[in-house]
């Protein structure tokens, strides 16, 4: 009983979604310029949701985007949907009292993850803050620039998408575009996000970015291995964010985040909250922790800490 | 369905008919469409770096004048409660005007919101089944569907009504009266929807006030009637449409209380913030005071808080409402002092400081400028062409012809300086 109504469903569902494309071809073909009126366009504009694709129709895109990806950046880009590992849910530590802000996370995250050279997109920010007042934001210095860091009297508190258990970015998009997968980490599908930006209005960290014009990467720098749902060229008019580079971290064996591993200091830890006997796991129960903004019961797997 | 044919040819001729001011009007509203349009286009191409927006203001001023039409959309309720509800005479002959009125307003917000999305060509995911709706989580969601639910009510409540005059008949009430009723909810939920889609953001204490969804409800309540107030001053004096003053006092009172409302709401946020004094209290700083040096909006709130004062004395005082001079006086002030408070005034300060609290000022660009500019006018353009058919439907001035087929036109200028004195007279011009 439920199958055949599943299947009717299934039939209803096709035909309108048939029937839409008629009409938007007709109204696509007055409103497009000829040049770009190639299948492929059409398979773009028409392209279902990640979550709704099946595993062949998957294939089909993917196979579409390395296609697309090499032939722009002129050389062979993969790009990956490896799924959340079973059993594995990301946290991330940040020791506060190691932090020597030097913002070599910022630069490595920005190469790792294809990030817009011009205009400028990064998906950290570090905060200088004064030691005098605490984490107080309304004294935090952006763009601070000395010749060397850390200055005297200060301290560092780098900011990027804390992977909230309960993300408000996630409950505010109109299409379902971005969502928390089984491993904690909060994606974007950049092929169906409409970029309204009400995410950005509701996440509390700054750590959604927006593609206000076409993003540039220059061939020589971009990073031809990546993921789906984190790391591939971005298209103009969308948001984007961290997603502890899920291109490395999902990968068997894994690798770090890209900001983790470049970190001169070791202010950065990375492990498996499931994990009991993880580095993260530890740091939380045996360290002075703190989680930004508790009050908004975010719940972040991000988690400051002092380790001196 | 002949009958549809016939009734849409003959307002397509209507259009096409009027005084020189007529043509002058519209040719004017035309050519800030087409600024606008080609505005659109440099948009499309560039991205939206051609705004001023950015990550720290992801809003601006688009969303601000989409939040500011909500209200005035809303407010056709004010003419439909006293006319459908209590059968109010003087008010039912001109309903239809705000229900005209709340079509065009969802029109531009519709545009608006258009305008603001980085992949208008992705619109199609927004439709339920086809697309993936996030019904009923996102409020944004909840937005789509009340603004066309309440565009839908409005346009086929009119069309019908205007449809079965030009046809002689009397509007089928069983199908009128549900519609014109549910219209009214309807009213309040865009609104309150879209108070919810700010009031819901954890993120930004600015917006995340209780009282955020009365406030919008009795600003609606001041700038959508005193816009309608305006209309009807300017149709009373340009076209042979009569309307009472005692329906255009009625309209008056309300606004009264709302303004009233709308200022202790205000009055009432500003002491809790300013009294408490916590860190939330940096946005209304911001909008009110300047923050470390910033100040952009200041000049703007003040000015609008002494246009809403200044309204409300000429709207509470008898002598200023009763005086059509001061009162045209107390519409302008009012409907220029919300759309600052509820445009500009609300959305902004929401991203100052941004929620790292870094302050990047905002001011619109000039695309942004010239967007919005065509899209007003397109609004205007749409609301022009209704009252074009609707106003000689409502004058008897434009139905069937005897044959059945053909259209009478009686009135084909439209915009005529009518004279000074309501004068019941005046003879259609053949």
């Amino acid at each position: 009983m439920s199958d055949i109504k599943k299947c009717d469903g299934y039939v209803l569902h096709k035909s309108r979604r048939r029937m839409l494309k008629g009409l938007a071809a007709g109204i696509g073909l007055i409103a497009l310029p000829g040049r770009d009126a190639s299948a492929l366009v059409w398979e773009e504009f028409f392209q279902k949701h990640f979550r709704e694709l099946s595993k062949d129709e998957l294939k089909g895109v993917i196979a579409r985007l390395e296609k697309d990806y090499s032939k722009q950046y002129g050389k062979q880009v993969t790009v990956k949907t490896t799924p959340p590992i079973e059993g594995v849910r990301y946290g991330y530590g940040l020791d506060l009292s190691r932090c020597i802000g030097c913002r070599r996370c910022v630069y490595a995250c920005v190469k790792e993850n294809n990030q817009s050279r011009t205009p400028q997109i990064q998906w950290i920010r570090v905060l200088q803050l004064n030691k005098e007042k605490g984490i107080d934001l309304s004294e935090a210095e952006h763009y601070y620039n000395p010749a060397t860091v850390p200055e005297k009297g200060h301290f560092y508190m780098p900011v990027q998408c804390q992977q909230c258990e309960k993300p408000p970015c996630t409950k505010v998009c109109p299409v379902q575009a971005t969502w928390k997968e089984n491993d904690g980490i909060v994606v974007v599908d950049y092929n169906w996000c409409i970029g309204c930006r009400y995410c950005m209005a509701a996440c509390p960290y700054g750590a959604r970015h927006f593609n206000w014009a076409k993003p540039s990467v220059p061939s020589n720098e971009i990073n031809p291995n990546t993921h789906y749902l984190g790391n591939r060229p971005r298209p103009k008019g969308v948001v984007e964010k961290c997603t502890f580079c899920i291109q490395r971290t999902r990968e068997q064996p894994g690798r770090y985040p890209a900001c983790e591993e470049i970190c001169p200091v070791g202010a950065r830890k990375f492990g498996n909250l499931l994990d009991p006997e993880s580095e993260i796991r530890y740091l939380i129960e045996n360290k002075r922790v703190f989680i930004f903004k508790e009050e908004l019961n975010t719940q972040p797997k991000f988690y400051y800490f002092y380790a001196t | 369905m002949k009958n549809i044919w016939h009734f849409y040819k003959g307002t397509l001729v209507l259009i096409s008919k009027g005084s020189t001011a007529y043509y002058c009007w519209v040719l004017f509203l035309l050519i800030l469409m087409a600024i606008g349009g080609f505005a659109y286009s440099r948009q499309l191409n560039e991205g939206l770096i051609v705004t001023n927006m950015r990550d720290q203001v992801s809003w601006g001023f688009y969303i601000s004048n989409f939040t500011f039409l909500v209200g005035v959309a809303a407010a056709a309720v004010l003419l439909v409660i006293p006319a459908y509800v209590y059968h109010w005479k003087p008010i039912k002959e001109i309903a239809v005007l705000g229900e005209l009125l709340a079509v065009s307003a969802i029109v531009m917000c519709l545009m608006f919101v258009t305008v603001d999305i980085g992949r208008p060509d992705r619109f199609w995911h927004l439709i339920p089944k086809v697309g993936l709706l996030n019904f009923p989580q996102s409020l944004l969601a909840w937005d789509v569907v009340v603004l066309n639910t309440y565009l839908m009510i409005n346009l086929t409540v009119a069309v019908f009504i205007l449809y079965n005059r030009y046809y002689k008949r009397e509007p089928n009430k069983a199908f009128t009266t549900p519609l014109l009723l549910l219209s009214i909810p309807s009213a309040i939920s865009i609104h309150t929807v879209t108070a919810f889609l700010y009031n819901g953001l954890g993120a930004r204490p600015f917006w995340n006030s209780s009282i955020l969804v009365p406030r919008f409800l009795a600003s609606a309540f001041c700038s959508g009637p005193a816009f309608m107030i305006l209309i009807f001053f300017l149709v009373r004096k340009y076209t042979k449409f009569k309307i009472e003053d005692e329906a255009i006092q009625k309209v008056a009172e309300i606004i009264a209380y709302a303004i009233f409302i709308n200022l202790l709401l205000l009055g009432a946020e500003l002491f809790k913030e300013y009294y408490t004094d916590t860190i939330h209290l940096a946005s209304f700083q911001y909008l009110f005071q300047g923050l470390h040096g910033y100040s952009a909006l200041v000049p703007w709130i003040w000015t609008a808080m002494i246009f809403n004062v200044t309204a409300f004395i000429l709207f509470l005082n008898p002598a200023t409402r009763r005086n059509n001079v001061t009162l045209v006086m107390g519409c302008i002030l009012v409907f220029i002092g919300v759309y600052i408070e509820k445009g500009m005034g609300l959305v902004i300060p929401g991203f100052i400081p941004d929620v790292l609290h870094e302050i990047y000022e905002y001011a619109p660009s000039g695309i942004e400028l010239l967007l919005s500019m065509g899209i007003w006018a397109t609004g205007l353009f749409v609301f022009t062409m209704l009252l074009r058919v609707a106003i000689p439907i409502m004058n008897g001035d434009f139905h069937v012809a005897d044959d059945g087929v053909g259209s009478f036109i009686g009135d084909q200028l439209f915009l005529v300086q009518q004279p000074d004195t309501v004068n019941p007279e005046s003879e259609p011009v053949a």
